[in-house]
């Protein structure tokens, strides 16, 4: 038995695309040496050359945070899940409730539609503020909108 | 107290209730292990951001930094905005919130139903473009206020001076306290607090794990810790993913009739682990966590109904706490 080891997409140009990947080691540590040796360079995107892990990086042992474990002498056994993840203000429950996110096929002419609306909306904010720059950055903003929209 | 003068003033006292149903059964002999929610869905909006929208402006405005008819900024399309958009009306002041394009109509039009006007920032983004598109517009408007809960040292003394306090009065005995971690003032201001009172305490972090395309990162450079966030207050921080959630949320409304969002969800999942390790330790535990808001805002989604898999279907993709 090996430890699996989930891999973000930003991070699968290491692995060859694989989403999970197999590693060993009796910590941490010891597991991304392992998982370097096939995936050369995956390593120093997690850890920084004082050799602590990345900031903007978090990795959790069976779904909980390495930080509070020991964090690179984290101990690992067989059969332990290790994902990494890298730290989003997505998982910020600032954005509580933005719930029903239209990411599916099915919903896609509601997204497009509604992205639309977005994008009038923000024209809107763009016109009550052309007296001052910030009508520059609204419009920017809208001009985004609508391209996602298009999408 | 029932009677307040104000609907500002009803902000917070929350009840504490116990889950006898749902915490875990100990061996005859051994020590209880408790489980108790905090119904922050009792709030004047119905979320726990109330205490953290009034702290925010009470501070800007005894700052000087916000008088009547000002704009107040703020990235967030979620409770937060809801709170602030109540406290900003009842207080006389203008509301602009930044937030991505793909939220639901339900948030657009509880929004705007507040008085807020809203600008919308690009999906693909996520919330970290909604960040930076608010930063960048705040750049170009001195004049506006951005409060900036994910940074704002008022939005953890909400914590710190109500919720804290709350828990310790009605629940002396408490040993763990689970919260969300989102802008992390819940936890670092409740947390605070709670460990300079209680010895030994464990202050425990709930994250959501959310779909892939919600980290919609090109690079780890672009990732992004609340200002507010300091490690140290945490004892432990779990990642919960959405089928868990999914999961306790339902389980806390078939089993003790609390109906909640899903954010509550992935709090009572970290709330169970440690409590189950409590009974298998054979230590007492007095478990106290968060109820966030309650589910009405959420069932648009369809997750409340149909099997697991459908409702992880459902909420792929989603920001859901």
């Amino acid at each position: 038995m090996a430890i699996e080891v989930r891999i973000p997409t930003i991070l699968r140009s290491y692995t060859g695309g694989a989403k999970v990947v197999d590693g060993a080691g009796d910590t941490l540590g010891d597991l991304l040496v392992d998982l370097d040796s096939r995936h050369a360079g995956l390593r120093g995107r997690l850890v920084t050359e004082a050799g602590a892990l990345h900031r903007f990086v978090n990795v959790y042992v069976n779904d909980e945070d390495v930080r509070f474990l020991g964090a690179l002498d984290a101990k690992l056994s067989d059969g332990d899940s290790v994902t990494i993840l890298p730290a989003v203000a997505g998982g910020a429950f600032g954005f509580a409730a933005a719930a029903a996110i239209s990411q599916h096929s099915a919903a896609a002419a509601a997204t497009s539609s509604h992205s639309a609306a977005a994008a009038a909306t923000s024209s809107h904010s763009a016109a009550a503020a052309a007296t001052s720059s910030h009508g520059a950055a609204a419009a920017a903003v809208s001009q985004r909108s609508a391209a996602a929209a298009a999408r | 107290m029932a009677r307040y003068d104000s609907l500002l003033d009803a902000c917070g006292g929350t009840p504490l209730v116990g889950l006898p149903r749902l915490s875990p059964t100990v061996p005859d002999g051994a020590p209880p292990v408790r489980l108790w929610a905090k119904l922050e869905d009792r709030n004047p909006t119905g979320s726990i951001k109330d205490r953290a929208a009034l702290f925010m402006v009470r501070a800007a405005e005894e700052a000087g930094r916000l008088r009547t008819g000002d704009t107040i900024l703020e990235p967030t399309s979620g409770n937060t905005g809801i709170s602030l958009a109540m406290v900003a009306k009842l207080r006389g002041y203008r509301l602009v919130c930044v937030m991505p394009e793909n939220v639901s109509t339900e948030r657009v039009q509880l929004l705007r139903m507040y008085g807020a006007e809203i600008i919308f920032s690009p999906a693909v983004g996520g919330s970290n473009q909604a960040v930076a598109t608010a930063k960048q517009i705040s750049a170009e408007h001195p004049d506006w206020v951005m409060l900036y809960q994910y940074g704002n040292e008022a939005n953890a003394r909400a914590h710190y001076e109500t919720t804290g306090p709350e828990l310790l009065h009605d629940l002396p005995t408490i040993t763990h306290f689970v919260a969300g971690l989102g802008t992390t003032g819940t936890l670092m201001g409740t947390g605070r607090y709670l460990r300079e009172k209680v010895d030994g305490i464990q202050v425990v972090a709930a994250e959501p794990r959310y779909g892939e395309v919600v980290y919609g990162l090109r690079n780890i450079d672009e990732g992004y810790v609340p200002e507010l966030y300091d490690a140290s207050v945490l004892s432990r921080r779990f990642s919960v993913g959405t089928r868990d959630a999914v999961l306790r949320t339902r389980q806390l409304v078939e089993v003790e009739g609390i109906f909640a969002g899903f954010s509550t969800g992935a709090i009572l999942h970290a709330a169970l682990a440690v409590a189950h390790e409590a009974v298998r330790d054979g230590r007492r535990a007095d478990v106290a966590f968060v109820v966030c808001d309650g589910g009405w805002k959420y069932l648009s989604t369809g997750a409340y109904g149909g099997t697991l898999a459908d409702a992880e279907d459902a909420l792929e993709g989603q920001l859901w706490a």
